[in-house]
């Protein structure tokens, strides 16, 4: 198992490396302005110019610019944004508000998807099997940016349930609409993922052993069937994370919650190169974090892993 | 442990009787079992031997009632455990048969066992969950039972997975597995087809053991004749789905009574005939979901004639009555007199 976390380490800091490369090689070099492509389309004063010219070292060589980069972001100083704030402060800001609204969709769709996806594969071919697949299917087939504001509009306005909009200190039950309608995108791969899983499962040998054993079916299938399949089930969950992060952005635009995704949206409209770069470099370094979490709980659940 | 209702302790130990099972699947109804006849005592072994697709692990699974359904469907017969018919019983006293009463070991551990939990955790739940017992004492017991199918260093063994095990190791789990809440009946399908021939005989050995030690009535099931020779005292041979003959393990030898039989018994390699032959049955079992007219079997009989491929199928004849000998040939006097 150490020999196994500290493997997955060493692999992390490499793609730590591979990955804040690739988003500098992006910005900065390759073009032949780099300071226009920081800031876009908009004319650049001369004021700004040198301003920028400093504060990413463009006088310097390539590798130096990206080590000045990489320091910026070791150690939390990213800059300052076009409109003058401290990227600091609007990161610490918008990251709580974000990570509260993605684990609540998280949770959400983990436990619906899971609980049923396992009924759906008990019951193959049964009516809630069919109709969740015609719903997964609708599902799929809705991008988010029809789902968020229906959502709004029907359980928001019309009928009232939830609070339409949330503030930036939002509570619990106003983030409680826009993670549902987060958990949206990925309830749907993530129970079909569960029902298959469960239902080849169903079919292992080791279930057959279990109910030799006089086990009843609730057992058999929560505890031996169930643990075998969430193994691609939690490897899904992780790679969704991505899927949610770019959901978050038209889920906090609509909802007006002031989160990474509204933040990372109206920079990319207002073409704030350097707000981009620092939270897409967060964002970077989170799904790194994810990805390690994701393969640990695989190393939980999966013995043959553990001791490879 | 629970008491059953109707068990009566003077009453035969399984008797299985005109058991038929099929699986109806898109491709039509396999009749997998078609009438399988046996009966099993205390302390004695009763081999069931055929071809692969006979119908065996069907059988077995009918017994246990862990068969998949759908497909597979129990549509006719009896399955008497002490004089109580386990297919009329409601699931959960079924279940509390499993086990407790009648349990099992498959053929490949490997699969067999799950491989997400530790072989403590498999063995101690059946104390935990049939008897009650907290996770220290069910852990105890499972180091208990370690030590009693000679699984080395015990301790320090039962907090590893399955993958960790050999094979041979592996399949003494599942036997430990088995006879946890010590059983009456075993079965056994063909719990060391996937071994080595050395781990195999180990294997037969312990199970023989075991057995002796605990009076219990062992079904073993497998293809290999060779295997049944030293340990069983009674063969069943099936054919798609049919017992075709019953005797002592002797008598079979000696002189079987159904061409069947007979036929297997000239595929098994001697020593004394190297560099010969080897007799193959010739042909194929047949489609389960096509079972020919007549005798299932004439297609690949040497005996063969008109009244076997015509309705209605031989019954079980009785061969002899001291020994009991059944056999399911119309011709079955020519084929124990050669
Ligand atoms: N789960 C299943 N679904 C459909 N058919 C099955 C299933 N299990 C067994 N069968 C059918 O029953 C026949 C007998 O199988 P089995 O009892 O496993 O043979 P064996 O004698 O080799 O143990 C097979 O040939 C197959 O057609
Ligand atoms: S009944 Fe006929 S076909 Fe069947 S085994 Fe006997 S001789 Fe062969
Ligand atoms: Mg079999």
């Amino acid at each position: 198992m150490f020999r196994y976390i500290v493997r997955r380490l060493l692999q992390m800091v490499l793609t730590f490396f591979g990955a804040t490369f690739l988003l500098f090689a992006l910005v900065f070099a390759n073009q032949k302005d780099p300071i226009q492509a920081l800031v876009g389309e908009r004319p650049v004063t001369e004021s700004q110019r040198t301003f920028l010219t400093e504060r990413y070292h463009l006088d310097d060589g390539f590798f130096t610019q990206y080590w000045y980069y990489l320091k910026g972001v070791l150690t939390g100083d990213f800059g300052t944004s076009l409109t003058g704030r401290k990227i600091v402060d609007m990161m610490s800001d918008a990251w709580p508000v974000t990570l509260r609204l993605a684990l609540i969709a998280i949770v959400i769709a983990a436990t619906f998807s899971v609980s049923a996806g396992v009924y759906s594969a008990i019951k193959r071919g049964g009516i809630f099997d069919n109709v969740s697949l015609l719903l997964t299917l609708v599902l799929l087939a809705m991008p988010i940016v029809v789902i968020a504001p229906l959502f709004q509009l029907i359980f928001g306005i019309q009928l009232g349930w939830f609070p339409p909009t949330a503030t930036r200190d939002a509570t619990f039950w106003q983030l409680l609409l826009p993670a549902i309608v987060l958990a949206c995108i990925v309830i749907a791969p993530e129970m079909r993922v569960t029902r298959t899983a469960v239902a080849e499962n169903l079919r292992a040998d080791y279930v057959r052993t279990a109910r030799a054993k006089g086990l009843t079916r609730m057992r058999v299938i929560w505890v031996h069937v169930l643990r075998n399949s969430l193994i691609p089930v939690v490897t899904l969950i992780g790679v969704d994370l991505g899927g949610l992060m770019a959901g978050a952005i038209v889920t906090e635009h609509v909802f007006n919650i002031p989160g990474v995704g509204f933040n990372l949206a109206r920079a990319i409209r207002t073409e704030d190169g350097p707000l981009v770069v620092g939270f897409v470099s967060i964002l970077v370094i989170l799904f790194l974090f994810i990805n390690l979490l994701v393969d640990l709980m695989y190393a939980a659940l999966d013995p043959r892993i553990r001791y490879e | 442990m629970d008491v059953l209702p109707g068990v009566d302790p003077r009453a035969p130990l399984l008797e299985v009787s005109d058991l038929h099972v099929e699986f109806r699947t898109g491709y039509g109804v396999a009749k997998a079992v078609n009438g399988a006849n046996f009966w099993l005592s205390p302390g004695e072994t009763l081999a069931i031997l055929g071809e692969s697709g006979c119908g065996k692990s069907v059988t077995a699974q009918a017994i246990m009632g862990i068969l998949d359904t759908p497909p597979g469907y129990v549509t006719q017969g009896q399955i008497k455990y002490r004089g109580v018919d386990l297919l009329k019983m409601s699931e959960n006293d079924r279940r509390k048969v499993r086990a407790n009463r009648i349990a099992m070991i498959f053929q490949d551990a490997l699969s067999a066992l799950n491989p997400v939990y530790t072989v403590g955790f498999q063995l101690g739940e059946l104390f935990r969950k049939h008897r009650g017992m907290s996770r220290g004492d069910a852990k105890k017991r499972a180091i208990d039972l370690l030590d009693q199918v000679k699984i080395p260093a015990a301790k320090a063994r039962i907090d590893d997975y399955p993958h960790q095990f050999s094979g041979g190791m592996r399949q003494r789990v599942m036997i430990a597995m088995a006879l946890a809440l010590d059983p009456e009946v075993l079965i056994a399908d063909e719990p060391t087809t996937a071994l080595d021939v050395t781990v195999q005989a180990q294997i037969m050995g312990l199970l023989a053991d075991l057995q002796r030690q605990r009076n219990m009535g062992l079904i073993l099931i497998t293809h290999d004749m060779g295997v049944v020779a030293d340990v069983a005292d009674r063969i069943s041979v099936m054919y798609a789905g049919k017992v075709v003959e019953e005797a002592p393990v002797y008598d079979i030898y000696a002189r079987p009574a159904h061409p069947y039989t007979r036929a297997l018994l000239e595929s098994i390699p001697r020593l004394d005939m190297k560099g010969q032959q080897l007799s193959v049955i010739r042909g194929l079992p047949p489609a389960l979901t096509d079972v020919p007219k007549g005798c299932a079997f004439n297609p690949r009989c040497a005996y063969a004639r008109d009244a076997c491929r015509q309705d209605p199928a031989p019954p079980a004849y009785q061969v002899s009555h001291q020994p009991h000998r059944t056999a399911r040939c119309h011709f079955f006097r020519e084929v124990i007199g050669e």
